[in-house]
């Protein structure tokens, strides 16, 4: 080698990028087929078929759909504000990805393994709402102004009791590294021992990624399309798959925090992640097919009246079997 | 609560069920044969066309997606000249159906139709006239009306009686 460095700095540089970008790029191609996966679902349990006449079983009819929406005219309103119209959609991407950076996938897959990834994953996730609210707001339309103000009114309720819902999972690892937090789990997974922070991190992380029966923002049936109603082409686009690596998302930091992660016997460990994975990303489309929306003032008073309290003597009981035991 | 746990239930166990959707390519739904689908022109049992250009059709269509103009032949009777259907106007309500007083034109159960070229939508009377006699079998118009037609006086339709002489006051 002609550069200073030694070899091995050198190579593990590389290997290093090269790994960030197989799982940006295996995070973006699973997000595009999970809107495969879904319509594909959606229609077994509504017994139709779904997408199965462009390639084998339909499976590229994400690649359709990409060509379609790269050729769709790249509107903006003129009424829209400008600057913020553009960045918004970038930014639900943008923090999407960014949280995957600490999400575990093994011992060894990751992009870094940080001592506050919970912290991290909870400040993205919070910022994600940026791009929902900005996105509303720029675009100067009722509906997607409704959009924006329900996610605002959606955030303050569910926010809070996501993060109280995983202090009792931090207290029982004691640590806010990911990597810890799977392998505390090694003999017994969270959900065991905390399900009730289970339950309610599912229903946070479903309002967190506005899916059914939390997609108060979007909103079809009433608001149009909520806070994208004005966006098109592969602006529309960026909202779209910036959802579904949401879905993957949410599903990989339950798998993580409450499942064991990559822990199982007998398979590797990536291949425990993605089962674990794949069973709660279908486990939102069941939900999607199944449930109904509520209102938003009635996702505000079951989160506070109900998930609030619960996920506070969930600390409270923790708390106290942490010190009894130790 | 626990009747959103049901319905999730619910909503699994349709995994199981059989799908609704027929798959249409591959399989062609059965269509009964009222079925109101492209439009025929028909010919009568010996084999000749049963249009009259009387242009009821036209006149009875919502959406004047029919052309016809007359022609005549040695004997007097009429037939179209040209008979024209523009299907990217047809509405497929059969009013011509019911309009037509000699059977001629009739509905089929066939809808696959579509075309690139809108011009191509527009069927000329070879494209329309089938050699077969339709939903009508044995039906022959003028051997049932009392028109006095080439070959045939008044009269002499099946089941007719000889025309009344109006000159005189006799039974």
């Amino acid at each position: 080698m002609m550069i200073g460095v030694s070899d091995s700095t050198f190579f593990s540089a590389l290997w290093q990028g090269a790994e960030t970008i197989i799982i940006l790029l295996a995070v973006v191609i699973a997000s595009a087929l999970l809107i495969w996966l879904e319509r594909r679902l959606l229609g077994l349990w509504q017994d139709r078929y779904g997408p199965n006449r462009v390639g084998p079983f339909g499976l590229l009819q994400v690649v359709a759909d990409m060509i379609k929406i790269f050729f769709k005219e790249d509107w903006i309103p003129p009424f829209a504000d400008k600057a913020v119209f553009i960045i918004a959609p970038a930014v639900i991407m943008l923090t999407t990805l960014l949280t995957f950076a600490v999400v575990p996938f093994t011992e060894t897959i990751d992009v870094v393994n940080l001592n506050i990834g919970l912290l991290f994953v909870l400040a993205m996730s919070s910022l994600g709402v940026y791009a929902v609210i900005l996105g509303g707001w720029s675009s100067d339309n009722k509906y997607a102004m409704l959009g924006g103000l329900r996610t605002a009114a959606q955030m303050i309720s569910y926010e809070v009791f996501m993060g109280l819902a995983l202090l009792g999972v931090v207290m029982l690892a004691g640590s806010f590294n990911l990597h810890t937090i799977v392998e505390s789990q090694a003999g017994l997974w969270n959900v065991l021992t905390q399900f009730p922070s289970f339950v309610i991190f599912l229903i946070a992380g479903c309002a967190e990624i506005h899916r059914a029966p939390f997609d108060l923002p979007e909103a079809e049936q009433e608001l149009t399309a909520g806070f994208h109603t004005e966006y098109s082409g592969m602006k529309f686009g960026m909202f779209f798959v910036g959802e579904y690596a949401g879905i993957v998302l949410i599903s990989s930091l339950i798998t993580v925090l409450f499942f064991g992660g990559w822990l199982g016997p007998v398979l590797p460990g990536i291949v425990w992640f993605l089962i674990k994975t794949m069973f709660f990303i279908i486990f939102f489309v069941l939900l999607r097919a199944a449930t109904f929306r509520p209102r938003y003032d009635q996702l505000m008073s079951f989160g506070w009246k109900v998930l609030l309290p619960i996920a506070l003597a969930n600390i409270a009981l923790t708390a106290a079997a942490v010190v009894a035991t130790s | 609560m626990l009747s959103v746990l049901r319905t999730i239930w619910m909503v699994l166990l349709h995994s199981f069920r059989k799908r609704d959707t027929v798959l249409y390519p591959e399989v062609k739904p059965y269509l009964p044969p009222r079925y109101r689908g492209r439009i025929v022109l028909t010919r009568d049992p010996d084999g000749a066309e049963r249009c009259v250009a009387c242009n009821l059709c036209s006149v009875a269509c919502p959406v004047d997606c029919i052309s016809v103009i007359k022609g005549e032949d040695e004997t007097g009777r009429w037939y179209p000249d040209t008979f024209q259907i523009n299907f990217s106007r047809c509405i497929y309500c059969g009013f011509c159906e019911e309009a037509c007083p000699t059977y001629a034109i009739q509905l089929t159960p066939d809808f696959e139709m579509g075309e690139f070229d809108r011009q191509k939508m527009v069927y000329e009377k070879s494209d329309l006239t089938i050699s077969g006699v339709g939903k009508r079998p044995g039906y022959n118009y003028y051997r049932v009306a009392g028109m006095a037609v080439g070959g045939k006086d008044k009269g002499e339709a099946v089941s007719e009686s000889e025309p009344v002489d109006i000159k005189t006051l006799l039974p």
